[in-house]
């Protein structure tokens, strides 16, 4: 019945912002269904198309990973968005460093160096102030966060990283630290099979760390009652900066990913919102890694597929991240059924007994 | 030297208006126990409608109603999930800010066009107070600044009498720290935070306004641009009243001013714009004063169970 009902909230909460979204689409004169059909057309009616939204999904799913452990631990991340981009920073500056290294050993560097800057970016600060001052880890992440991608903004527009002569952007990295594609077709969808495995490892790893683990166990306690987990002899200081440095390195190992495998180059812009997106993901996914795939594919596609919606039937993209809020606000009015539930049992008991 | 240059603190006065007004609505609402991380989607919201209806009307001013009815509506949605239906607040707030992101990127394209809000948009006036003006230096600072901002003003110097030194002022406060107390002296827990987290949106909202139709006319996809999270810093290094969030929110307009006034001279805006998040971390950590929440902050109350 639990389980049950896991599944079915998070998709009844994202049938219920389709339908307003449709409302909506329909309100401003288009037809929903042709805009919905070019939003699932444009995620999986190719094998490009199909390549793209998987491209799209990885970082959701490995960032999700690390929401996913920070929720379990009773810690909300809401800072992976900086956490991402300084792993990114450091994967990227590593990546056109040290070219004489051997090209996979290049490539592992790169990635060991964005897991260890996202860890750093998320334990050290927010973790430490989090265990020993009791700073809310909300604040401090986002705070964060934004110091961490105006960091990678001034280190591009100016700073050491940028490339001389061109506009705000980094060097490129070494050509045997790029993730291959293998075939021509992978290429045009920019879908690397070194980035799925690597997110498959890593679905695997969180699920076996949380579950399977001494460590997993003890995270999972001090994330469902601190104080239980005190008596029982966890030390929850050093348990929460575990947490936030575990969240924030795959934050980063995603940053990494996502450069050696699509955009090779520190760009300006630094919008991705992939920390706030996979934090529904995590959410869709009840913070279950399993469950993450499955989610962070859903997000993928409506970001592929509300580009092709956008060129196809002239409906903004911005439609997929009204869908997005939606469907957060519903899932953390989750508890408004039981209440429904409950309110209705009564008014039914209330009906017989003034009818008797 | 710059700092005696006093369009630098006319600057600055200008670019802590956006961050003191929803610093001072997150006030109200971190006061009554509700945390409002949405202050930045509540003041696109506000930026949208604001000149969606100035433009429609003819009258800034009925846009500027349109985007308090809009963003009041916002915060009482935010409100409903988290009072009624003990939501997750911080869940809540980032529905919130991504919904309104996409909502008012989407209708400024479906309803405007992919080329932006027209040029013919009424704005809000600019005035100079008689008799202030003609004062050497601090005349300079409020010549020709948006009507926004002396409201601003007013609203900052009210809301501190108001939650410090009214009944109602106080029972938010009390709802805040021990809901169960104030419960029992016959306090409605609930209508308190209702008010304190819709207040929250109208000012929230105000703040949307100043940027699209107090300082400009038009409205760009995301204008608000992260100031809805600065003044939540803001809130909390004011430590949770409306004077220490102006004060904070002047603090932080300044290094905004810096940062564009030291542009030319090589030093990176990108460091200065750092400093409003870096003095947060460090309040938080009790390294410059103590910031402390309210004591049910973020805490749903619920009548029937206790």
């Amino acid at each position: 019945m639990k389980s049950l009902r896991s599944i079915l909230l998070p998709m009844g909460a994202s049938v219920l912002a389709i339908i307003i979204g449709g409302i909506l689409v329909a309100a401003l004169g288009y037809n929903p269904v042709t805009v919905y059909g070019s939003l699932i057309s444009g995620a999986f009616g190719s094998g490009i198309n199909i390549g793209n939204t998987i491209t799209a999904s990885l970082p959701l799913i490995i960032v999700g990973l690390g929401i996913a452990i920070s929720f379990q631990s009773g810690l909300f991340n809401i800072g992976a968005d900086g956490q991402y981009w300084i792993g990114a920073t450091a994967a990227v500056w590593f990546g056109y460093h040290f070219n004489s290294l051997p090209g996979w050993l290049h490539m592992i560097l790169c990635i060991v160096a964005g897991m260890i800057a996202g860890a750093l970016w998320a334990g050290i600060i927010p973790g430490l102030t989090k265990a020993y001052v009791g700073s809310h880890e909300v604040i401090t992440t986002m705070m964060m966060s934004y110091i961490g991608i105006l960091l990678a903004r001034y280190l591009i527009e100016g700073g050491p990283m940028q490339q001389k002569g061109f506009n705000p952007q980094s060097p490129e990295i070494a050509q045997n630290t790029q993730f291959p594609y293998f075939t021509q077709g992978l290429m045009q969808s920019q879908l690397s099979l070194v980035a799925v495995a690597i997110a498959i490892i890593a679905v695997i790893v969180v699920w076996f760390l949380l579950y399977k683990t001494t460590l997993g166990y003890q995270l999972r306690t001090v994330g469902l009652n601190q104080r239980a987990a005190r008596y029982a002899g966890i030390n929850v200081k050093l348990f929460t900066v575990v947490a936030l440095c575990l969240s924030g390195m795959f934050a980063g190992l995603a940053g990494a990913v996502q450069m050696l495998g699509v955009d090779h180059r520190l760009l300006d812009g630094f919008s991705s919102n992939y920390g706030y997106t996979a934090i529904v993901v995590s959410l869709l996914a009840r913070n279950n890694p399993i469950g993450v795939i499955i989610a962070g594919l859903f997000f993928g596609a409506l970001t592929t597929g509300g580009q092709n919606m956008q060129m196809v039937s002239n409906v903004p993209a911005a439609l997929t991240d009204v869908l997005t809020g939606l469907i957060i606000f519903f899932v953390a009015c989750e508890r408004i059924i039981p209440q429904v539930i409950g309110w209705y049992r009564r008014r039914r008991t209330l009906k017989s007994t003034s009818a008797a | 030297m710059i700092f005696s240059d006093p369009e630098i603190w006319a600057a600055t006065l200008s670019m802590a208006v956006p961050l003191a007004l929803p610093a001072i609505g997150g006030t109200f609402s971190e006061r009554t126990g509700v945390v409002n991380i949405a202050m930045e989607g509540i003041m696109l919201i506000g930026a949208f409608f604001a000149v969606a209806f100035s433009y429609w009307t003819g009258s800034a001013w009925l846009g500027l109603l349109a985007a308090l009815i809009c963003g009041g509506l916002t915060a009482a949605a935010l409100a409903w999930g988290a009072i009624r239906v003990s939501a997750d607040q911080t869940v809540l707030g980032m529905g919130i800010n991504i919904f309104a992101a996409g909502l008012t990127t989407f209708l400024l394209n479906t309803l405007f066009g992919f080329n932006g809000t027209p040029i013919s948009t009424p704005k809000l006036p600019n005035i100079s107070i008689p008799g202030l003006d003609n004062i050497p230096y601090i005349g300079v600072i409020f010549q020709n600044q948006s009507i926004l901002v002396y409201i601003m003003i007013v609203l900052v110097i009210v809301s501190h009498w108001f939650l410090f030194h009214t009944r109602l002022g106080l029972r938010m406060r009390s709802v805040g720290e021990h809901p169960l107390a104030a419960d029992t002296l016959g306090i409605n827990v609930w209508r308190i935070r209702y008010f304190g987290v819709i207040l929250s949106g109208l000012f929230s909202a105000l703040g949307g306004a100043y940027l699209s139709i107090g300082v400009l006319n038009g409205f760009t996809a995301n204008m608000t641009n992260g100031r809805g999270y600065i003044a939540l810093a803001a809130m909390i290094f004011g430590k949770w009243t409306p004077l220490g969030s102006f004060g904070a929110a002047l603090i932080f307009g300044f290094s905004t001013a810096l940062g564009i006034v030291l542009q030319g001279q090589g030093i990176s805006s990108n460091l200065l714009q750092m400093i409003p998040y870096a003095l947060t971390i460090l309040a938080l950590a009790g390294l410059v004063g103590r910031a402390v929440a309210p004591a049910a902050d973020g805490i749903p109350y619920d009548p029937r169970r206790s």
